[in-house]
């Protein structure tokens, strides 16, 4: 019966996990359906989130609703910027330049915020916004971050997925993530679309750095790789531009690296996503909810 | 031989170099730090030329390059370590056998993911890149010399002056010459358009891996040099910022230009190492703000590099 009880709340651990990372996922796999471009930045406005919601809470005392609402806003708009700003001078260059200066915005995110005179390379502690409570169950015990976390990221996504397949900017997005082309003749303004995606996938990025920074009070400029890395990972492994793939694929994601860690070892969790991101390109590089087969 | 004769010119202003590096060398004329920056420029040309074979000259972008550099160092610090090896000479087979070990696993990843389109392969290559630094992370676990997070102590400093010089040497005439070959044509054919290279009757993968292989090669002869020149390896110096070094250099020389890869390793290393006897240690931290905005600049003003040959 403890095995069962461990194991039930390392299930409860991977999925609060697994939510950050949808979280991001989501954002990767609209950008990437819109402007076949993997934003390497992602992760980084991922940790600029964390990082806004620190200094709101800790320096304004704001009260944690406004701090979720002003961090939601200032990342899509770091996020539109980005687009605006270096992505959109190589609309028409070859992919890999895109590519290259995303890798480049990534890192001078990370090594700008790292000065000293602003953030510092250092860890911070995430201020707690609120008491810690657990709820006792027979063999399990559930926090109420935990269950804020999953409360705010069903209705995060369940509001995107209304936005995505029930709204006209939905249906654009989907239009210009079919033929971009084709969707310009219709009269959809490609700029517009592919800046609303930008916006909506940062400020789900900085949603996920708040609720990260709240489960995991630890915060430091380089925090975005690894998950960024992940949650792409996630976002492949759905099938990349699908929308209900990304949030499976990040919840699967998580669940396996808690599991690893908490069974196995916690040094081979980051090689052990790899590999599934290696055995997922060669035996069904279209994800699990792909239909159509990429050429290659 | 014949190459050998065609690349005269080239192999005349080598000798000149070499004895001109040689006599700064001799007496300590220079530093014995500025010696060594001016041997690892030597040994980062190596391995940046590995990285046009396969990005600047075959189209494949990689990610993960200096994975196959640290394959490369921490095999060859391992075989001299167990040997005892301590001269040049016993040194050379060692140092092959560095860069076949990394030629030889990258052909065995290069099977499924050469199949990868330019950016999934990117990811991929990153992914084996990271796979690779656990594993050098957790390394003690398998051999307790290896160090693992530690680093690897006490290696022997072989690389010298004229290892270095002559190996460097020795693969850029292999390098240029594989480039000026048929394959080489075909390499550049599969970058232009690989379905047109396709229907010519090229096989794709086949030269896709062949020069994939070949560039992880030349990464791991780079790595066996560096082992043996700082005599001290950390998993976090073959992470994905020394494979964005590489990446620099590829693309400020110009894809698939020799020349330009060997003058960006050079000026690259001078620029890096020189701002560290320049600036303050309060300004250092700036460089790495200042070398991303160099490369978004650089991808909207010339895509294909400084010195690149055609621009499509």
């Amino acid at each position: 019966m403890e095995l069962l009880g461990y194991i039930i709340e390392q299930t409860i651990n991977g999925l609060q996990l697994g939510a950050v990372y949808a979280l991001i996922a989501l954002g990767y796999t609209m950008v990437y359906g819109v402007l076949r471009l993997i934003n390497f930045a992602h992760g980084d406005i991922f940790m600029l989130g964390a990082f806004i919601a620190y200094f709101l809470i800790t320096k304004f005392g704001m009260p944690i609703y406004l701090v979720f609402i002003i961090t939601m806003l200032s990342t899509g708009l770091a996020g539109y910027l980005i687009e605006k700003i270096a992505y959109k001078p190589l609309r028409n260059a070859p992919k890999i330049s895109l590519l290259i200066t995303a890798v480049g915005v990534s890192l001078f995110l990370e090594y700008f915020l790292s000065l000293n005179a602003l953030f510092t390379p250092n860890y911070i502690a995430f201020p707690r916004p609120f008491e810690i409570e657990s709820y006792d169950f027979a063999l399990f015990t559930v926090t109420n971050i935990q269950l804020l976390i999953f409360l705010i990221t069903f209705v995060s996504l369940f509001l995107v997925y209304l936005l995505v397949y029930r709204t006209k900017y939905g249906k654009a997005m989907r239009a210009v993530s079919y033929d971009r082309e084709v969707a310009s003749l219709m009269g959809i303004g490609i700029d517009g679309i592919i800046s609303f995606t930008f916006i909506v996938g940062a400020s789900l990025a900085g949603l996920g750095g708040i609720l990260y920074g709240i489960a995991y009070p630890q915060i430091n400029v380089f925090m975005g790789i690894m998950p960024g890395i992940k949650s792409f990972i996630a976002a492949v492994l759905g099938g990349i531009g699908i929308v209900h793939g990304a949030v499976l694929g990040g919840f699967i994601i998580g669940l396996l690296e808690v599991f690893v860690s908490a069974f196995i070892s916690s040094t081979f969790r980051d090689g052990l996503i790899f590999i599934i991101l290696l055995l997922v390109l060669i035996l069904k590089p279209s994800g699990i909810f792909g239909k159509r087969i990429e050429k290659v | 031989m014949r190459f050998f004769l065609e690349s005269k010119k080239f192999l005349l202003v080598s000798v000149v170099v070499y004895i001109l590096l040689k006599i700064l060398f001799a007496n300590n004329f220079i530093s014995i730090y500025i010696q060594q920056i001016t041997l690892f420029a030597l040994i980062v040309t190596v391995a940046s030329l590995g990285l046009n074979v396969i990005y600047g000259y075959t189209g494949q972008f990689s990610l993960g390059h200096a994975a196959f550099y640290g394959i490369g160092a921490y095999t060859s610090a391992y075989l001299t370590k167990i040997f005892g090896i301590e001269g040049v000479f016993s040194f050379l087979p060692v140092l092959l056998i560095s860069g076949v070990v990394a030629g030889c696993i990258g052909y065995l990843i290069g099977i499924p993911i050469l199949r990868l389109r330019d950016d999934f392969l990117a990811i991929a290559t990153l992914g084996f890149g990271t796979l690779v630094r656990v594993i050098l992370d957790n390394s003690d676990r398998f051999a307790e010399v290896l160090g693992g997070s530690r680093g690897f102590v006490g290696i022997t400093k072989i690389t010298n002056l004229e290892l270095t010089f002559f190996s460097a040497l020795f693969i850029v005439l292999i390098t240029k010459n594989l480039i000026y070959s048929r394959y080489g044509l075909f390499l550049r054919s599969i970058r232009d358009d690989e379905l047109a290279s396709t229907s010519i009757g090229i096989n794709t993968s086949r030269m896709k891996l062949m020069a994939f292989s070949y560039g992880c090669m030349l990464a791991g002869i780079g790595g066996g040099l560096y082992a043996h020149l700082y005599t001290f390896l950390h998993p976090s110096n073959f992470d994905i910022l020394k494979s964005i070094d590489f990446l620099i250099i590829v693309i400020i020389g110009g894809m698939g230009s020799i020349r330009g890869t060997i003058y960006a390793s050079i000026i690259w290393v001078g620029f890096i190492e020189g701002l560290r006897i320049v600036l303050p240690v309060e300004l250092l931290d700036l460089r790495w703000v200042v070398i991303p905005i160099l490369l978004i600049a650089l991808m909207m003003w010339k895509p294909y590099g400084l010195m690149a040959k055609k621009i499509k």
